[in-house]
């Protein structure tokens, strides 16, 4: 069996995804990216060749992507995110034309064609306002995981307005709410929709054509699924696996690469 | 650079006339020498307390402005110089903290830090200013003029230049309202002047003028045919690194017998190259390699000047070179027009080529559909790079609605980056070059899906 794998080196999490000749996932992994970005890419890729099973020479071929794609070094091609996201988000949901990929640093729309690829694109990669990076500060302030600010989020009867554009200035936007006596749950729901704001001016910047897939690590937010889908009044296509598209779509390009027969040049294991 | 050339096994070129091996790299080992002698000539006036004429490239004057032999100055060069040579950010800093907004141009924050060091810049001293000519072609230009009067007390003279400021509503020669506007603009000329008469102490000299018309004429003549040099292929120049070095000499050296000979000679090198199949080069490993031209790319907006190389190669790094640009149009001081001015009538003449030329650049920003954006465009272009910058609202705010012309109306690639001019704060290279890089990926999708097609 020839396998092709694909580690997307994230600025918060690095994700692994390895997928067999039929292109359906066999194992993948996922770590907090951290200082030592080759060890994070290393330890993903060795996690989900442990968690699938995998013996490492029946990976074919490896792509790395994200923002640290170029310390992949075991990998034998980089492909950026935009063009990952957009081909896995393409490749798990056919339908999908737009995608809304939302990570811990920046967050970007993309428009694919009907066969995944980017006709185009645009970024919020200089503010963290529309980004996970905003929800964190909101965690921050409120003294919670990140995981529980979704669900905490959709109790709110009656969201506050959350003014700031600066992630830092959030957190003392967030304090001051509670200082007026509103509600955790009702700020919560503010912030998401603050982030659906600015995500939803980057989607109408490059079209919102239907399916709308939602890819990276906030979309196991509900409450950012919500908040979205309430901005741009559509349904949006969420997976388990969302937030590993970008590591997916670059499994794709490793196994087009091997089916294509590139020679895999590998630096180190 | 010609004995890189001769290397180049099979070379076109190669046993070409000794003629044509010398062309080949001459107009860029002569902006390099031209550049530093313009430098060293201001240093020379700043040292003996000469003042000079500060100047914007939009509306320039030098035609008037040389007939006085005054020194001068672009501040805009010297500040994009600054940026360039990698010092800009503490010239930025030194006027912010002076108390100018981070928010504002930071061509005039890096030039009035300038002056708060007494005319201090890494190519040499820059004079103070005698005299002011601004223009309504950018609002920044009166504040800034404004700016050196208070520190300098230098008189300040507007040529306030008409305008409908709307696409195709612009009078026409021989219309009643260019009537108006052409006198309008022939009176700021005679004020000018008499302003420069004041200044200098000497009396104007008509036939002095016609001789500095003569030389833009030949200067506009070349430049307009060299940037047609580029619709074929290879290109001979890159319309963003060697562009430069031509504005340079298009701006500084405007009127004047050495520009209108290195534009000469500069077209005489190009066509010869491109007659021959020399393309392009650029500085590699202290070397001058030839640039791999796979993608023909037009950029539209202003260069990234703190990162002027390194930005060109997240494209050459891919094989795509620029083969056209806008700010070869705009930035050329009404030199890429083309403007022939009548010898026989120069003050009327002078004051239609401003009008005309000047006009243009408000205008082109925003509203003219340029040849790169063209659906007859001749450049035969893959994609379009878009430069909106921090500093210039003027240059940028259009931007986004001509990319989408360009997307939906020509079904070209398009890419978008935002940095600065000047401020290296606002230059996140990292961000840049990943879109550079998913802008090609694109590029590459799609060539390969045509030619599966086929």
């Amino acid at each position: 069996m020839n396998y092709a794998g694909g580690v997307d080196v994230g600025s918060t999490q690095t994700k692994a995804v390895i997928i067999d000749e039929n292109c359906r996932i066999v194992a993948r992994f996922l770590t907090d990216t951290g200082a030592n970005v080759i060890e994070a890419a290393k330890k993903v890729y060795g996690g989900a060749l442990a968690a699938g099973n995998i013996a490492e020479d029946s990976v074919g071929y490896v792509v790395g992507t994200g923002y640290g794609r170029y310390k992949v070094t075991f990998g034998d091609k980089q492909v950026t995110e935009i063009s990952c996201h957009g081909r896995g988000a393409a490749h798990m949901f056919p339908g999908t034309r737009t995608v809304i990929d939302m990570g811990g640093q920046d967050s970007k729309a993309i428009r694919v064609s009907e066969d995944g690829e980017i006709v185009d694109f645009c970024m919020n990669d200089k503010c963290a306002a529309g980004t996970g990076r905003f929800l964190g500060a909101a965690a921050k302030a409120l003294g919670m995981t990140l995981d529980d600010l979704g669900p905490t989020s959709l109790r709110s009867s009656k969201p506050v307005k959350i003014s700031t554009t600066c992630t830092v200035f959030a957190e003392s936007e967030v304090l001051s709410w509670l200082g007026k006596g509103k509600s955790v749950e009702d700020i919560l729901w503010g912030v998401h929709k603050s982030i659906a704001t600015r995500s939803f001016g980057l989607l109408r910047r490059v079209g919102l054509l239907d399916e709308i897939t939602f890819a990276g690590g906030v979309a196991n937010n509900p409450g950012m699924i919500k908040a979205l889908e309430e901005a741009i009044d559509k349904k949006l296509n969420v997976s388990n696996e969302s937030h590993y598209m970008g590591a997916l779509g670059a499994a794709l390009f490793a196994m087009d690469a091997l089916k294509a027969g590139e020679v895999a040049v590998r630096v180190e294991a | 650079m010609v004995a890189t050339l001769l290397q180049q096994p099979g070379a076109p070129h190669e046993g070409a006339a000794h003629h044509g091996v010398d062309l080949v790299g001459r107009g860029a080992r002569e902006s390099a020498r031209l550049t530093r002698k313009w430098f060293s000539s201001l240093t020379e006036a700043a040292r003996a307390g000469k003042g000079a004429a500060y100047v914007f490239v939009m509306g320039n004057m030098n035609e008037v402005l040389r007939a006085f032999d005054l020194p001068i100055v672009y501040p805009e060069i010297t500040a994009l110089q600054l940026a360039v040579r990698g010092t800009a950010e503490e010239y930025l800093r030194e006027s912010e903290d002076y108390g100018y907004s981070p928010d504002i141009c930071g061509y005039l924050k890096a030039d009035v830090a300038m002056h708060l060091r007494g005319g201090e810049h890494p190519m040499g001293l820059i004079p103070k200013p005698s005299l002011v000519v601004t223009t309504n072609a950018c609002n920044t230009y009166f504040k800034w003029a404004e700016i050196w009067q208070r520190l300098h007390g230098a008189p300040i003279v507007t040529i306030d230049v008409p305008n409908m400021r709307a696409a195709r509503a612009e009078s026409l020669r021989g219309d009643k309202e260019f009537t108006f506007e052409h006198a309008y603009v022939v009176g700021q000329i005679k004020e000018l002047i008499a302003a420069c008469e004041r200044a200098t102490g000497k009396k104007f000299d008509i036939d002095k003028f016609r001789e500095h018309l003569r030389h833009a004429n030949t200067m506009s003549h070349f430049w307009k045919k060299l940037l047609l040099l580029n619709t074929g292929s290879p290109a001979v120049f890159s319309a963003l690194t060697d562009g430069l070095a031509y504005l340079g000499m298009a701006n500084c050296y405007r009127a004047t017998e050495e520009g209108a000979k290195y534009f000469e000679e500069l077209y005489e090198e190009m066509a010869y190259r491109s007659e021959h199949g020399i393309g392009a080069f650029m500085r590699k490993d202290g070397k001058d390699v030839p640039v791999e031209q796979r993608f023909r790319l037009g950029f539209i907006g202003v260069p990234c000047y703190p990162i002027f190389r390194g930005f060109n190669e997240f494209f050459s790094d891919w094989g795509g070179i620029f083969v056209a640009s806008s700010y070869l149009k705009f930035a050329s001081g009404g030199t890429a027009l083309g403007f022939e001015f009548d010898l026989a009538n120069p003050i009327e003449s002078f004051a239609e080529g401003t009008l005309l030329t000047v006009r243009s650049t408000q205008t082109g920003l925003l509203f003219d559909i340029p040849e790169i954006e063209s659906r007859t465009s001749s450049f035969n272009l893959d994609g379009i790079v878009y430069h909106g910058v921090k500093s210039c609202r003027t240059a940028s705010s259009g931007l986004a609605d001509r990319r989408i012309h360009t997307s939906e109306s020509l079904g070209l690639p398009t890419l978008m980056l935002e940095s600065d001019i000047v401020d290296p704060r606002a230059v996140s290279k990292a961000q840049m070059k990943n879109r550079a890089d998913a802008f090609f990926e694109g590029l590459i999708g799609r060539r390969q899906k045509l030619a599966a097609s086929h």
